[in-house]
């Protein structure tokens, strides 16, 4: 048996309250439970709409309830938070090399956002149609 | 045994060694693709179908139940559709299982992860029963 006794430092729950940096790290992790409960809107919207016109209105007229605007409202704010960290990071996952040379950061964030403009518009344009 | 024996059963020994592969990648795949969709459609698929449409800004005809039928009764549209729900999950959720680590939440790890992805497959698996009914060939 070892008679080793390492010193582990306490760590609380709450370490990433202390921290502006860590606390946003959570903010967006945070944006998860945001985004899923969208997916599980929409998830119940197809079952919904496999039950026919009747059951597919009544989710429809539901998303028009003060809670569901609420809530909408907070998810687009955490996926565009989650939109802009994952932009930001987007250079450090995507090692762009063109003639020898990388390309900059800043071209590359630009590039989502334009991607992201041009896809959103798409949206728009697509159900206007 | 001699020698020659000894190191004959020690390279079988080595040659039969069972590896065991993580299945990560294929998660952390999952995981970037779906954060990749996320940022890029979800800001505009929530103002659409949560603000701009419940709100009468945009004419819910346009979000329609023969509309919507239509499309998902085709086999893009139901993929499409399919992704859209579906892939967000395995983003958030692989998010979710990570961040029960960074609230020092230790018990049954393992079930947590049965859990976490568990039901983002459930909910694909449900997504995906529904559209394949669903579809009009």
């Amino acid at each position: 048996m070892s008679k080793r006794k390492p010193y582990t430092r306490e760590m609380k729950s709450d370490w990433w309250l202390k921290d502006l940096f860590y606390s946003k790290y959570m903010l967006r992790e945070g944006s998860s439970i945001l985004i899923t409960l969208y997916s599980l809107i929409l998830a119940w919207g197809v079952f919904r709409l496999s039950q026919g016109e009747v059951a597919f209105n009544a989710w429809m007229e539901a998303l028009q309830s003060p809670l569901s605007i609420i809530l909408h409202i907070v998810a687009l704010i955490f996926a565009l938070y989650h939109s802009i960290t994952w932009f930001s990071l987007a250079p450090k996952a995507l090692d762009l090399w063109i003639k020898g040379k990388r390309v900059d950061d800043k071209i590359i964030v630009t590039g989502h956002y334009v991607a992201f403009a041009v896809i959103s518009l798409f949206c728009l344009v697509s159900i206007l149609i | 045994m001699n020698n020659k024996q000894i190191k004959n059963n020690e390279i079988n020994n080595s040659s039969t060694k069972k590896y065991s592969r993580s299945h990560e990648p294929i998660f952390w795949g999952l995981f970037g693709a779906g954060g990749m969709l996320t940022a890029f459609f979800t800001p505009i698929m929530i103002l659409i179908t949560g603000l701009l449409i419940p709100l009468g800004i945009i004419n819910a005809d346009n979000l329609s139940y023969q509309k919507i039928y239509q499309f998902t009764g085709t086999w893009y549209g139901a993929a499409i559709l399919f992704v859209l729900v579906a892939l967000p999950l395995w983003h958030t959720l692989h998010r979710i299982f990570h961040s029960l680590h960074d609230l020092r939440i230790k018990r049954g790890r393992d079930w947590q992860q049965v859990l976490c992805y568990g039901f983002a497959f459930a909910v694909s698996v449900f997504v995906f029963t529904l559209l394949l009914q669903m579809l009009t060939l």
